[in-house]
């Protein structure tokens, strides 16, 4: 791989840009890996750089039946923060955020991470008194954030209505070190990373079957063939329960649509991500200077990827609310992803009754911003087949047990 | 928008005045049950990719509780019936097989 740099554009520009070369290879896969990922989204190509750079294993087959990147990494609203209530929450996202800071550096791969701080508005004294809660919660486990005034949230905001006819801004949390980054770019900077490490992305290659030995994975069935591994990694999101009834197990999650939509570019006009969870909805500016707009779920099942009309409605009825100037901004697109909730509204990151297969799934409508520390645990996971610390209290064992970890209580709704 | 007529009353409800509640014709276990049925009963949902049997609520109308047959795939809708049945009748598989015949009934 060659990396990029300020001198390679210099070198590049001196010889009609031909030397750049692709970013990653698309090879036919081979019989046998020691590891194969059924899914080259965010969370499975994570997965495999943190198992090629954590652990050394390195002959990894990404499979993914798309193109990678192509189902939610590229249909979210690139939100990132750590604000969670719960200790394995937190943990988890904080990691994420955390490795977010230097993935740019870390993979020489620019992923444009912006801290520019992520506030969700209190406009209730409950949420008042729950983000209170949060932010001491939040200094307990080491993760920056604090309660703000309605004063601090103008002036950070300044196009924010604060007292509004229905609700009124109390307050907030604001996390600083929160933000955003180009979600895209993550996918094609772990997959040219993971490239570069001799793994094997295959995009265009449908897993149909898993074939099992004496209670363990023996390999997978694809479009492009048949495909052995000693170890499995299930990283499909949305699709896991098709994965999970080949390897005859089920999982306590169901698949619901989640919208967003973008506005017109305008100017310059909120350097902050702004959540209002009471009237249900949120905001942030591109750098290309759309806003970009996300909203609820859809209360039942669905694998269309287009939400219900009345969603959008509300959402923009929200901010219209919050944001006055808004009003008359035209939307330029308007999409859906579908995401897989647990019962608990917490992912799952686990051992499976089929051995040596491990799952990623159901981080529902928190994806994105959890794709690093989802793949470091994972990677560990998948490596001594025992969950590190990270991982250990997402484990489908929860449910029997019991032993939830309720953000959907905790968080509220919005992601 | 998704519309689905209330048995009960016959209005064409759409979504909005209804709420969605799941999975339908779920087997209840009681104390003295298994971990693992319980388990299964609390949270382990079929999610199909396609013909998907649910039970909706008619919140905003008379409130009752209903079943639906529709298609997570395309938003079909294939017919709702009356919640009182332990699972769909024969007139809602009917219309089901009219359309996939290749649909391999309900379980």
């Amino acid at each position: 791989m060659k990396r990029y740099s300020a001198f390679a554009i210099a070198r590049e520009a001196a010889r009609y840009h031909e030397g750049w070369e692709r970013a990653w290879t698309s090879p036919a896969p081979k019989k046998k890996y020691d590891v194969v990922i059924v899914g080259a989204g965010g969370h499975g190509l994570s997965t495999a750089y943190y198992l090629g750079k954590n652990f050394g294993i390195t002959n990894v087959a990404i499979i993914e039946k798309g193109w990678l990147g192509g189902g939610n990494t590229g249909r979210n609203t690139t939100i990132i923060r750590s604000n969670y209530l719960q200790d394995p929450s937190a943990a988890i996202y904080e990691k994420a955020r955390s490795l977010y800071e230097t993935m740019s550096q870390d993979l020489n791969y620019n992923v444009m991470f912006s801290p520019r701080g992520v506030m969700m508005l209190a406009q209730t004294q409950a949420e008042i008194r729950g983000y209170e809660r949060t932010a001491h919660a939040n200094a307990l486990q080491g993760v920056k954030t604090e309660f703000i005034s309605p004063a601090k949230v103008k002036e950070l905001v300044p196009i924010i209505n604060i007292d509004g006819p229905r609700y009124p801004v109390l307050g907030a949390l604001w996390q600083e070190r929160a933000g955003t980054a180009r979600h895209d770019a993550v996918a094609w900077g772990y997959a040219r990373a993971c490239s570069a490490m001799g793994m094997d992305i295959i995009q265009k290659c449908e897993v149909t079957g898993v074939r099992q030995e004496g209670g363990n994975v023996k390999g997978v069935s694809t479009t492009k063939g048949e495909i052995d591994c000693d170890k499995m990694a299930i990283v499909v999101a949305g699709n896991s329960g098709s994965l999970a009834e080949m390897g005859g197990f089920r999982l306590p999650m169901e698949s619901v649509a989640l919208q967003a939509l973008v506005s017109e570019p305008i100017k310059p006009c909120m350097d902050v991500v702004v959540m209002a969870n009471t009237v249900h909805g949120y905001m942030s500016q591109s750098d290309k200077g759309e806003m970009v707009i996300g909203g609820g779920t859809d209360g039942f099942n669905n694998y269309t990827q287009r939400g219900s009309f009345h969603h959008v409605e509300e959402t923009v009825r929200a901010l219209v609310e919050t944001f006055p100037i808004v009003s008359r901004l035209k939307m330029l697109r308007q999409w859906g992803g579908i995401v897989d909730v647990t019962g608990d509204r917490s992912p799952i990151i686990s051992k499976t009754p089929l051995g040596n297969t491990f799952i990623n799934a159901g981080w529902g409508t928190g994806g994105f911003k959890s794709i690093p520390g989802s793949g470091w645990a994972m990677a560990e996971l998948v490596a001594k087949g025992e969950p590190g610390p990270l991982a250990a209290e997402f484990g489908m064992d929860r449910f029997t047990e019991g032993r939830f970890i309720d953000e959907s209580v905790a968080a509220g709704v919005a992601h | 928008m998704l519309i689905l007529e209330c048995p009960y009353c016959g209005v064409m409800a759409d979504e909005t005045d209804l709420h969605g509640d799941g999975e339908a014709h779920l087997k209840r276990f009681g104390p003295g049950s298994s971990d693992d049925d319980f388990e299964g009963y609390l949270f382990m949902r079929k999610n199909p990719k396609g013909v998907h049997f649910e039970r909706w609520r008619h919140a905003s109308g008379c409130g009752k509780f209903f079943h639906a047959a529709r298609n997570t795939m395309t938003l079909e809708v294939y017919g709702t019936y009356s919640a009182q049945t332990l699972e769909p009748p024969k007139a809602i598989i009917d219309a089901v097989k009219a359309k996939h015949p290749e649909w391999e009934g309900y379980k």
